[in-house]
């Protein structure tokens, strides 16, 4: 939950009173609220946290994260996983237990 | 690219050990603050590829672990109301409370929902209008600036069906907390890089000079760890003790202006108590009087909880750092990720589900058979040593 990626701002949409728009995660796609980060464009890297972009990435350091991410999975997986789109299942769910088993 | 073929093939990796073996001369104590720290820090094994003497002590940065009981209990209450919607972030679902969970609680029938962004409850109350939306707002300094909002926008649209539980949580009163406690074993501080990407770091700098403790601005990544560790022991052999920021790419001194200041538009800095670790002055977030409207513990008599750990979960001690998972006599087979008897086995960023994921003290023939029952056979099929972590929810995806 509590884990910040970097990711590419891919559209910004300013219709509405809070700046909106969707960011790519080395592929994955989200809608983010950019309220935070009026400064960003599109094309710039922004570490999204709960679905708020609270900061601008430096593109050649993001960029190289985003490498070694790729290399590692795991908890950025997890949290890609609990991304939407909207409401859906936990990343952690419990799967039901295969009953009667007992060694 | 070879600017990050070199970061990828972990050469610079083995540089930064080796510098970090070549600078540190005495056995030193780091605490990394962020759960997410203790996951990758546990995950690559880089505690454990530290010179001699050099130790990680895993701190209490874990939103889920440090959410009260009460609070838990609060929402467990809240959730069970056939009129509420009651939304959460995920890693909420499984956390214990006195009796039971919210994931069991939905199991009978409780609306419960999960949202990855607090703007999606808000949405949830502007589709549900005759029904009561609640969402649990917890989290360290992190999550603030999303949950502001969504009581921002609720305010904004009128919504008469939207509450919050509040549940935020500061880092800065506890790692003076930290360093106020008797035992205290922690030299310098590894900060939580996004936190401080939201607050920047001028209130650490008080803490440094007053306690004479390194504080450095950590990222998440292994480099950053490992760079983080090197600055750190670079002051404390130097005899420094300031304030650095290793985390360039993402922190500025001043923070996130933008977000500090719609969070306290909407919130106050209020006494909370930490689940494991007791009540902290001004170390949380309440709602400003202005917003009480949206207080779901105003909206909803809860009454008087009466709260119960479990008796043998020493999640206190492992949150204050002074005891590891591998202390625990629950630790892999009364306290699993599948049935965690405490907050720190449940989410990914608790320092014992960081362990069991890592396989960390779990050797296949200290695994008891308790927890064999409880794993699919074609995870056994693969189980040996750490790789049975592999097979349990919450470390494969
Ligand atoms: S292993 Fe489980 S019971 Fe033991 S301290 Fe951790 S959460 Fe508590």
């Amino acid at each position: 939950m509590c884990l910040g990626i970097p990711g590419k701002v891919i559209e910004i949409r300013d219709d509405g009173p809070l700046r909106m728009g969707r960011v790519d995660f080395g592929g994955v796609r989200k809608e983010a609220c950019l309220a935070y980060t009026p400064e960003v464009g599109l094309g710039d890297y922004v570490v999204v946290h709960v679905g708020f972009s609270i900061s601008k990435v430096d593109e050649e350091e993001a960029l190289r994260t985003i490498e070694l991410l790729a290399t590692m999975g795991d908890l950025v997986q997890q949290e890609l996983a609990t991304m939407g789109p909207g409401m859906e299942v936990p990343a952690v769910v419990d799967e039901p237990a295969p009953g009667g088993r007992v060694p | 690219m070879k600017y990050v073929d070199e970061y990828r093939d972990g050469a610079l990796a083995r540089r930064l050990l080796a510098e970090i073996r070549r600078t540190t001369t005495r056995p030193w104590a780091l605490m990394e603050i962020c759960g997410g720290q203790t996951h990758t820090l546990v995950k690559q094994g880089i505690d454990e590829m530290l010179p001699d003497g050099v130790r990680l002590i895993h701190g209490p940065g874990c939103p889920v672990c440090v959410t009260p009981l009460e609070q838990v209990d609060k929402a467990l209450a809240i959730a069970a109301r056939p009129d509420v919607i009651f939304a959460s972030y995920g890693d909420m679902l499984r956390v214990p409370g006195s009796t039971t969970d919210l994931l069991a609680l939905k199991a009978r029938g409780a609306d419960v929902r999960i949202v990855y962004s607090p703007l999606d409850a808000v949405r949830l109350a502007v589709a549900n209008p005759d029904r009561q939306v609640v969402f649990f707002a917890i989290g360290f300094e992190t999550t603030a600036p999303a949950n502001a909002m969504a009581v921002w926008e609720a305010d904004r649209l009128g919504l008469p069906n939207f509450s919050v539980l509040v549940s935020h949580v500061l880092v800065p009163p506890a790692m003076t907390a930290i360093l106020e406690a008797p035992a205290n074993q922690v030299q310098a501080f590894l900060a939580a890089g996004h936190v401080c990407a939201v607050m920047g770091w001028t209130e650490y700098e008080p803490i440094a000079a007053r306690y004479r403790v390194p504080i450095v601005v950590t990222g998440f990544e292994p480099l950053d760890l490992l760079e983080g560790i090197l600055m750190a022991i670079r002051q404390l052999e130097e005899g420094r003790a300031e304030v650095e920021n290793q985390y360039v790419r993402a922190v500025r001194r001043e923070g996130n202006r933008a977000a500090q200041e719609t969070i306290s538009r909407v919130f106050e800095v209020g006494d909370r108590t930490w689940r494991g670790i007791g009540p902290i002055p001004a170390s949380g977030y309440r709602l400003r009087p202005a917003f009480a409207p949206f207080d779901a513990e105003r909206r909803f008599e809860v009454g008087e909880i009466r709260v119960n750990e479990h008796p043998v979960c020493i999640a206190g001690q492992i949150l204050q750092g002074t005891k590891t998972p591998l202390e625990c006599t629950a630790y892999g087979t009364l306290c699993t990720p599948r049935r965690p008897l405490g907050a720190p086995m449940v989410s990914a960023e608790g320092t014992c589900a960081a362990f069991h994921a890592a396989g960390r003290g779990l050797g296949a023939p200290a695994r008891p058979l308790v927890e064999l029952a409880a794993v699919p056979e074609t995870a056994l099929a693969a189980a040996d040593g750490p790789g049975l972590a592999g097979a349990l929810p919450g470390s494969s995806r």
